[in-house]
This record gives C-alpha cells, sequence and structure tokens, in this order.
C-alpha cells in the first residue's frame, strides 16, 4: 500500500496505490488522522484509481474517515474506484452514505 | 478422492493477510476463473483469515491453517484458528454485527463470503477454535 496525502487548504486528497486490507488499513488510519487532526480540512477525497484490493476491514476505514468527516460538517467523496472495488463498496451499502465518482 | 490440495500454516501477523489470499488466488487458477471469480476468492479468504487474527487470535500470536481442495469445478477453502472461539455464531453471521466496534470493523466479513460463496459453513467451538469452509463451483457463469 502506497498513499499520497496532499491539500489544497480546504480539503485533504489522498491517493491509495495497492490493496486495502486490515493490514494496510490500520497504518492508512494513522497516517491520514494525524494529518487531518492537525488541520482544520473539512472535505476528505480518496482517489481509489490505483487501488486493486478491498475487503470489509477496507470499508470499516472508509466509513470511519466519513465519520470524522462528518463530526466537522464535512463530506468524505471517493473517486476512480475500479470494478472490482466498486462491487465491494456497493454490496456494503456505503455508496448510499458516499458520493462515488 | 481430492484431485488437487494445498495446505499453508501460517503465523497470525496481520502482514500475512495479503499473502494469503494471494496464495489461494493462485491456487485455483488451474480452475481458469473468470477474474471475477478470482476476485471474489481473494475477498473471501481476506475475510477469514482477518477474522482468525483479529477475533481468533486478539492481541496474541497463534497459528492459521488454509487448506484447499479442488475436486473437478468444485474449490473448497478451509481456514482454521486455535483461538478464543466465536460465543455467539449466529449473531456473528448477521450484517453489520461486530463484536469490536471500537476498531472500526464493518461487521461485513460472514456477510461477503456468504455472498461472494456457494456455502459457508462456521465451526466454532469457546477456547477451541475457528474453522471456516467456503465452497464455490468455478465456472457456473460461463454456462449460462
Amino acid at each position: 500500500m502506497n498513499l499520497k496525502i496532499y491539500d489544497n487548504g480546504q480539503e485533504l486528497f489522498v491517493k491509495f496505490s495497492g490493496e486495502l486490507d486490515h493490514h494496510t488499513a490500520t497504518e492508512a488510519r494513522k497516517k491520514i488522522d494525524r494529518k487531518y487532526k492537525n488541520n482544520n480540512f473539512k472535505n476528505i477525497v480518496m482517489d481509489f484509481e490505483k487501488l486493486d484490493f478491498i475487503d470489509s476491514s477496507g470499508i470499516g476505514f472508509i466509513i470511519g474517515r466519513y465519520k470524522a468527516a462528518k463530526t466537522r460538517d464535512g463530506k468524505l467523496e471517493i473517486q476512480n474506484a475500479n470494478n472490482k472495488v466498486i462491487r465491494i463498496l456497493n454490496m456494503s451499502g456505503i455508496t448510499k452514505l458516499i458520493n462515488c465518482k | 478422492m481430492h484431485k488437487n490440495y494445498m495446505k499453508l500454516k501460517i503465523p497470525s501477523y496481520s502482514s500475512n493477510e495479503s499473502f494469503a489470499r494471494a496464495a489461494v488466488a493462485a491456487f485455483c487458477a488451474q480452475l481458469n476463473p473468470t477474474i471475477e471469480e478470482i476476485s471474489d476468492i481473494k475477498t473471501v479468504v481476506s475475510e477469514a483469515v482477518t477474522n482468525a487474527i483479529i477475533h481468533g487470535y486478539e492481541n496474541s500470536v497463534g497459528e492459521v491453517i488454509i487448506e484447499c481442495r479442488i475436486k473437478k469445478d468444485l474449490i473448497e477453502i478451509i481456514i482454521e484458528d486455535f483461538g478464543v472461539g466465536i460465543p455467539n455464531v449466529k449473531r456473528a453471521r448477521e450484517p453489520l454485527y461486530t463484536s469490536k466496534p471500537e476498531l472500526e470493523r464493518s461487521g461485513m466479513g460472514f456477510t461477503v463470503m456468504e455472498t461472494f460463496m456457494d456455502e459457508l459453513v462456521i465451526l466454532s467451538e469457546k477456547g477451541i477454535g475457528t474453522k471456516i469452509i467456503l465452497r464455490k463451483i468455478i465456472g457456473l457463469k460461463k454456462e449460462k
């Protein structure tokens, strides 16, 4: 798992590449939360273009960041997820809560 | 008689999750699964192995055994741990139920296994461990 985290002063952007499971979510959670907590961003944008795999641990991780953004009246957006990843996102029902582009 | 089989034994390190699902997917490749079927198998193995690591062994390290058997177009995957066991299997199978909400668990693990496989069997005993048996017929969609 490789993460690229950057911001435009208002939104936090995270580009994922590799696989998002229980092991990699633990590390991603630490990195993203540190950056989010120390700044005043509202919205989080996750780019899944290079994400090859996700399981229910990854879903739990996404819901966790969705809740964090919600406590600041912000939104979480998911971009560029491939078909394999979209299937799991749809199955979990989170596409009803989170905007997936 | 089983046509082909394999057996893996790994310590319950979370870094082994990706190895476990990739190994099972590679073994299943001989059945010529579709990309979707391989993706399903990787996901369910990830779910079962993660459960063994997080719930079976909690904070300790134990062994996880992964077995695969192929019989014609049927793949059987068995994932076993010798951890704490599941106190209430019926409740554990309910969608969105998790015994560890503080760890950001989605509670979707068994739902994913049920959805992507043709059969899911959960055998668990308190203090002895948990055995998950997953079965799937490969190529069902191609024939339709």
